[in-house]
């Protein structure tokens, strides 16, 4: 109709469009840049767990298996912790229900270098004089047999299970956030008739709710999970930065992501086509962790439209 | 078995008077009741492990927040906050060019990433609401999002560091920009749809273009929506760590080239103090410009809610 | 005719406005009482205090007694979970659980009673069946609730509501959301259930009360202006309210 507003049609066109041409541009220059890397250890870099910087040898195992296991860790503390607190937040009367959402909204928004100062300073101290003496010296966890083995005798406060803890509570409003939104939109005559058969509290919400919303809940899970999987600043103070495979809980180890932020200053030639793989990998996990949260979230919303 | 039913009756879909009557066998009703106490125990277990966990969740905060205070409000004093930082051993070592530095970063960032982020909102808005277009660049908005931030540094060094030789205050901009695109871009788009529809259309039913309304009336309707989306963008990105470490790197000298030269910021200023030094005056630094990044995040947000909600109550 | 419920004084507040005074009223056991009024009059509220469900929402309130079996229901010792086994409910729309029709079922019955599998089974049959829904689902049992049509949905919250062999079925505007063949359907339905339970239904279609129910009882702004024998009511009303809202003056 106006020639205008074609042109400013076309104008947020491109400029929407950029977001899509960044998202492929990520894979195609981490690609590029790794070729190196591929080229010098094939796909058996994905398996390998050589780290020697000296002899050029590298294997990004250690840092995928370290990724994977602060993720499993702090989703295991935060899940469960994060759905009770939604699921009570979302009903507790008026003003505390509300300022107590509030902080956990706040506490999503604290940088994570200030987690992992914290971290650093305070928790991995207290993890080191109080908490891990208390689990393997006191209550002798140490010593029985397979729970002994996955903790680990050795400890120092660094290691996967004090990243975990602290990535744990990173994402714990996030999920959190995310299942109170699906809690409050299940419906309240849902809820009432769930009541009305004579259900407890705590029944409604993990027989009916969670049902009714579980593709939601699950979306908000995986924000949480590719939340953790790539945080650098929070696990790199407190992982110990050992490029080694992980035996125990308590060890020390590396993650992707600290991995990156602990050698690029240092790397050149193929130790920097190296990470840039390992970077490449750890967008191709979150990636992939991404669209499936987003899909899973997205067919939540179709659904609450149909309610409507 | 008192309730056997006859399966031909029961075909039928309708019971007999007789057979209703002998479903109320009432010794044999309360005989099979499932005890209402442990259901009740498990409830109340589980309302007391959510206050718990909420206790947890909000202490942790509380206790973050504690020792950033209590650690950094000791060193902030009017010379940290005017001398630029400097090796260890110099007197009089101060933050200004970390927060001169960061300030330029993340202005430099909503210069680059706002007006693009709001031409796109506008598009997903406006336009291509329900085309597949518009889904598919909503679906990588959403994407992009969640992409760890340390991915956005490693892309920032290959396509701005290596070709220019250098690490620079714009490179940090330029990776900063990337997250808050997407931020804003989608709250751009939220903010807009909020706006009513007959607005619109009554400005179209005056003969404005369709670029005339949404700029004008649209856009200017939703006016404390965007700023909100601004805001929590900048918020967002000025605690921002490991992009910066690929970018901006850092440096003692105050930022004048910020262009073409490491530039010093607060991100990196902490994670250099806290990390890579043994001595606790620059731990203490570090705290105090923790304390500061936090103040500044949290307020930002605290404003933006507040703001959000007035606006809402009318 | 026995009294299933006695009303005494019942007085409801959504936090300080108060929304039904005084209300006294006498259920008749194993016959249904239809509420009708005009919207907005108290009637879906009076409806929630028998098994208080308005519990859950923080600023409701609800004094005087509510007489079930003698018991005061109102009273603080009484078990909730047990009056709501007890005294079943259906609301406007149809809400079955995000799960399978069987599934639907039985869960009610295995929260309150501990039965052998096949006593379950056996319990979900009974109850589909006096639901009516029997032969239109045995072949379908392990597909999703929500598969149903609407009214069909309906017939399987009241299987659900029975399933756990109430007393009482309370039913808030049953057939509001449902297509009027369905509708029918369901209104056969209560017929046949009457000679089981008592039942409570608030209807604003006075076709359907005048259908279905024994006794009618007609609220307005809160209070009861009128209950009698669903006949007198519609054809002979005592109060001047009444005759002008059966005759369709206002509502």
């Amino acid at each position: 109709m106006f020639a205008t507003d074609n042109i400013f049609k076309t104008i947020c066109l491109i400029c929407a469009g950029l977001v899509g041409l960044l998202m492929i541009g990520f894979f195609v220059q981490l690609a590029l840049s790794s070729v190196g890397a591929w080229k010098e250890f094939g796909l058996s870099f994905l398996w390998s767990s050589e780290w020697d910087p000296v002899d050029e040898k590298f294997g990004a195992l250690p840092s995928i298996i370290g990724t994977l296991l602060t993720t499993f860790i702090a989703l295991v503390i935060a899940l469960p912790l994060s759905f009770v607190s939604a699921f009570y937040l979302v009903d507790l009367p008026g003003a505390i229900g509300k300022i107590l959402s509030q902080a956990l909204d706040l506490l999503a928004t604290i940088p994570s270098i200030i987690y992992g100062m914290w971290g650093l300073f305070i928790l991995a101290p207290v993890m080191q004089t109080h908490v891990q003496p208390f689990m393997v010296d006191t209550l002798r966890l140490g010593k029985v047999p397979i729970v002994g083995r996955f903790l680990g005798e050795d400890y120092n406060g660094f290691g996967f299970f004090t990243a975990g803890l602290i990535l744990a509570l990173m994402i714990l409003p996030y999920i959190c956030a995310i299942m109170r939104d699906i809690f409050a939109m299940t419906p309240p005559m849902l809820r009432e008739s769930a009541y009305g058969v004579g259900c407890t509290k705590w029944e409604t919400a993990k027989d009916i709710v969670v049902r009714y919303g579980i593709r939601g809940l699950l979306g908000g899970v995986f924000i949480g999970l590719g939340r953790a999987l790539g945080e650098t600043m929070a696990v790199l103070f407190v992982i110990g930065n050992m490029t080694q495979m992980p035996s125990a809980l308590f060890d020390s180890g590396t993650t992707i992501a600290a991995t990156l932020a602990n050698n690029f200053p240092e790397a050149a030639g193929i130790q920097q086509s190296v990470l840039f793989a390992l970077g490449l990998i750890l967008l191709i996990m979150s990636f992939g962790i991404q669209v499936f949260a987003q899909w899973y979230l997205n067919s939540t919303s179709a659904k609450r439209g149909e309610e409507r | 078995m008192v309730f056997k039913l006859h399966k031909r009756e029961t075909r039928r879909g309708t019971l007999t008077q007789k057979q209703m009557n002998s479903q109320f066998n009432q010794t044999e009703h309360q005989a099979k009741r499932r005890p209402l106490r442990f259901r009740k125990w498990k409830d109340k277990l589980v309302r007391l492990f959510s206050i718990f966990s909420i206790t947890l969740a909000v202490g942790g905060m509380a206790w973050i927040l504690f020792t950033v205070i209590s650690n950094g409000l000791s060193v902030i004093d009017f010379k940290f906050l005017t001398q630029p930082s400097k090796p260890y051993g110099i007197p009089d070592n101060g933050i200004a060019n970390a927060l001169i530095g960061t300030l330029l970063i993340t202005l430099g960032a909503a210069a680059l990433s706002v007006p693009p982020a709001i031409a796109g909102g506008i598009y997903l808005s406006e336009f291509g609401k329900y085309s597949k277009v518009g889904h598919f660049i909503r679906f990588s908005a959403n994407v992009m999002m969640g992409i760890p931030s340390v991915i956005v540094g490693l892309f920032v060094y290959i396509i701005l560091v290596i070709p220019t030789g250098s690490f620079s205050g714009f490179a940090g901009s330029v990776a900063l920009a990337i997250i808050m695109f997407p931020l804003v871009m989608r709250t751009t788009e939220d903010m807009l749809a909020m706006v009513p529809y007959t607005l619109r259309e009554s400005a179209l039913a005056l003969g404005m273009t369709r670029a005339r309304t949404t700029l004008c009336i649209v856009a200017r309707a939703a006016k404390n929506g965007l700023l909100t989306g601004i805001l929590l963008g900048l918020a967002r990105v000025s605690g921002e760590t490991a992009p910066l470490l690929f970018t901006a790197l850092f440096s003692d000298s105050w930022p004048t080239e910020f262009f073409s030269q490491p530039t010093a910021n607060m991100p990196v200023l902490i994670t250099e103090y806290a990390t890579n030094s043994p001595f606790e005056e620059m731990h203490a630094a570090g705290w105090g410009a923790a304390l500061i990044i936090t103040l500044v995040v949290l307020l930002i947000n605290i404003f933006t809610r507040i703001m959000f909600r007035t606006r809402h109550a009318k | 005719m026995p009294n299933k419920v006695i009303v005494k004084n019942l007085n409801f507040f959504y936090g300080k406005s108060q929304a039904l005074f005084e209300n006294n009223i006498e259920i008749k056991e194993k016959k249904i009482t239809a509420v009708i009024g005009p919207s907005g009059c108290g009637k879906s509220t009076h409806l929630r205090t028998y098994n208080r469900i308005f519990e859950l929402y923080r600023n409701q309130s609800a004094t005087g007694e509510i007489l079930i079996d003698g018991e005061n229901i109102l009273d603080p010792g009484v078990d909730v979970l047990e009056l709501r086994r007890k005294v079943g409910m259906i609301f406007q729309k149809p809400t079955p659980f995000p799960m399978s029709v069987y599934e639907n079922v039985a869960y009610p019955i295995r929260l309150h009673f501990k039965l052998s599998k096949s006593e379950i089974a056996q319990r979900v049959e009974e109850s589909l069946i006096g639901a009516s829904l029997w032969d239109e689902v045995k072949d379908k049992l392990h597909h999703s609730g929500l598969a149903l049509s609407g009214g069909q949905q309906q017939r399987l919250c009241i299987a659900r509501a029975i399933a756990t062999r109430p007393e009482i079925v309370l039913m808030d505007e049953p057939t509001s959301a449902i297509d009027p063949i369905a509708t029918l359907k369901i209104e056969e339905l209560l017929i046949h259930l009457k000679k089981q339970f008592t039942i409570l239904i608030v209807t604003h279609n006075m076709q359907q009360a005048a259908r279905v129910s024994d006794y009618t009882c007609f609220f307005y702004k809160g209070q009861i202006m009128e209950y009698n024998v669903t006949n007198d009511i519609f054809t002979n009303p005592q109060n001047k309210k009444t005759e002008e809202y059966i005759t369709g003056r206002f509502g």
